[in-house]
């Protein structure tokens, strides 16, 4: 019988395919290789019509079949009916491995799905790997991002989330059939408790942009205070960049949130990346050590930014800085 | 209305030692309240505020030092607390901690409202499980929940936080909910709440009497295990250093910086 692993393929609000899972479409060809020929499937659950109008892009992406379950039921996305759908497919279908998203509906939704199904799932993965006994070896940190584990899991189907932009999508289309299998599911035992009374999406300007930046500069503790932010966004805005911070310049109240770049932040993978006054603990350099340059300015010489960074300045940030911006005005 | 709080106890990750042979020093590492569960917390004693006839159970599973946090629980104003504490539930996976939990409810609480957990624990970092505590009860659960918002008779109406947007979304109870962080103003315990905490009793529940089997629970009932724990390698880049802005305004210039 041939392998699967199976991908669930998220559907945004607007009804697109969510980039993760075009992700870890590629990184699944990887790993069928491994296995010995597998199959990667998806499960696409949704209005109706969208397998049909996204067949072209599940095939250039490497998808050998799409199970598909449409209909009303599933215009937008419900814990309870997708839950059902999902597991019902997958006890059909007995895939090898399935993988889901780290998204607000992949989390919502994957436990679920491994619960359901008494199997394991292992969290926001950042390395995945077909080990010599052919098992999933997932790899994620831990600890606060101080301690890599690397999880197998001895029940089927081996389950695992990843997050957006930790891997890429392919560069160059695959050809593969993407034959789309209807999967009818019966809800009459699922009852309807969640309404949604309203949705308010956000603007485009509070969508983050560091999701789309082509340059992140970056501040940790060594910017000290607001004033530090301040010539950061000063020097950003100089070179078109936007503005990340670390987990610590948060904590210091001197960042938000949604500027937070790291393992309890975002995932960021920009051309160039440029740390300033961020020691470079393993919680923050994971979710920036993928980008293609990094350049860090630091005064402690011995800060392990250096150690992943191509170019790097030893000094003090806020002597730097103003100089670099005087330096660009010319 | 019946709420079960489930709370936990998290190494403070902010402050790992480490040894000499690269495992992480635990002797010494001080145990938190996880960050998100005291926001659990505080939402739940929101309600108790706002509302008439409300019961908070405070649950944990962990250690038997974790009657110290369940006390100050007390103290801060739940009514009861629960502890969960078996060797055999050691070195539990999100899915048989869920599974733990879970039937702990289903037996000892069997007619609670609302379940509240915080969305994520700061070791782990997982956030399963508390859908996995859902889908053990086979009940609806709401995630990324930033704030309760109205309680009603037999329905709950919460504000999720979403990557896309903010929802308002109403759920029939029972239900289970995962909170966020957010700002606030910590409850503190009164003198008469130390009083009670000091004096009260604690719930202990252990394996014989949840009536699970020994392959359901810990280890034995995680699929999920360990097979490799490491110390994450620095990337092998050597770093070119500049020493004068031209050459750093050069390199970002290079990188794609400074374009004209």
């Amino acid at each position: 019988m041939t392998k699967e692993i199976l991908i669930y393929a998220e559907v945004t609000r607007d009804n697109y395919i969510h980039t993760v899972f075009f992700e870890l479409a590629n990184k699944a060809q990887e790993l069928a290789q491994k296995l010995g020929d597998a199959e990667v499937n998806a499960l696409l659950i949704s209005k109706r019509g969208l397998a049909a109008d996204y067949r072209e892009a599940f095939a250039n992406s490497g998808i050998n079949k799409i199970y598909t379950v449409e209909g009303d039921n599933f215009e937008t996305y419900s814990t309870d009916y997708f839950t059902v759908a999902a597991v019902t497919v997958v006890k059909e279908i007995r895939p090898e491995i399935m993988l889901i998203g780290a998204t607000n509906q992949g989390r919502d939704i994957a436990p679920r799905i491994s619960t359901a199904l008494h199997t394991g799932l292992t969290a926001d993965c950042t390395g995945l790997d077909i080990n010599e006994k052919g098992q999933l070896a997932a790899t994620r940190p831990t600890f606060g991002g101080q301690l890599m584990a690397t999880i197998l899991c001895k029940n089927f189907p081996q389950m695992a989330t990843v997050r957006p932009k930790v891997f890429k999508p392919a560069e160059k289309d695959y050809v593969k059939p993407a034959e789309i299998i209807y999967k009818e599911i019966n809800l009459d035992n699922t009852p309807k408790n969640v309404e949604i009374l309203e949705f308010h999406k956000k603007l485009s300007t509070e969508i983050n942009e560091l999701d789309s930046a082509e340059i992140i500069v970056a501040g940790g503790r060594g910017m000290k205070n607001e004033a530090g932010f301040k010539l950061l966004k000063e020097f950003a805005d100089k070179i078109g960049a936007a503005v990340g911070a670390s987990r610590i310049a948060v904590e210091m109240g001197i960042a938000t949130h949604e500027m937070q770049v790291g393992q309890t932040g975002k995932t960021v993978t920009p051309k160039l990346y440029i740390a300033c006054g961020i020691s470079g603990a393993i919680q923050h350099t994971i979710g920036m050590d993928k980008s293609e340059k990094i350049i860090a300015i630091n005064s402690d010489k011995n800060a392990p930014i250096f150690d992943i960074a191509d170019f790097g300045m030893v000094g003090d940030t806020f002597e730097i800085l103003p100089e670099l911006i005087k330096y660009i005005e010319k | 209305m019946k709420i079960v709080l489930c709370i936990k106890q998290v190494p403070d990750t902010s402050d790992i030692k480490w040894t000499e042979n690269n495992t992480i020093q635990r002797e010494g590492l001080e145990s938190i309240i996880n960050p998100y569960d005291v926001y659990a917390m505080e939402s739940a004693l929101k309600l108790k505020r706002s509302y008439e006839n409300i019961e908070i159970t405070a649950l944990s599973m962990g250690p038997a030092q974790a009657v110290d946090m369940l006390k100050k629980a007390i103290a801060v104003g739940v009514d009861n607390a629960i502890l969960l504490t078996d060797r055999k539930f050691a070195a539990a996976d999100t899915y048989a901690t869920g599974k733990t939990i879970g039937t702990a409810i289903k037996t000892k609480i069997p007619d609670f409202d609302l379940i509240i957990c915080g969305q994520f624990a700061i070791d782990g970092d997982t956030a399963q499980t508390g859908p996995s505590i859902a889908n053990t009860l086979d009940i609806s659960q709401i995630t990324y929940v930033q704030e309760i918002i109205s309680y009603e008779e037999d329905t709950l109406t919460v504000r999720r936080e979403l990557e896309d947007g903010t929802e308002i979304v109403k759920v029939k109870l029972p239900a289970l909910i995962c909170v966020l962080k957010d700002t606030f103003e910590p409850t503190r315990a009164k003198i008469n709440g130390i009083t009670k905490a000091q004096n009260f009793e604690i719930k202990t529940y252990g394996f014989e009497d949840l009536g699970l089997s020994s392959e359901d629970v810990g280890l034995k009932g995680s699929p999920t295990y360990v097979s490799k724990a490491f110390r994450p390698a620095p990337k092998d880049t050597q770093c070119q250093y500049c020493s004068t802005i031209e050459e750093l305004a050069e390199q970002i210039k290079m990188c794609g910086g400074l374009n004209d």
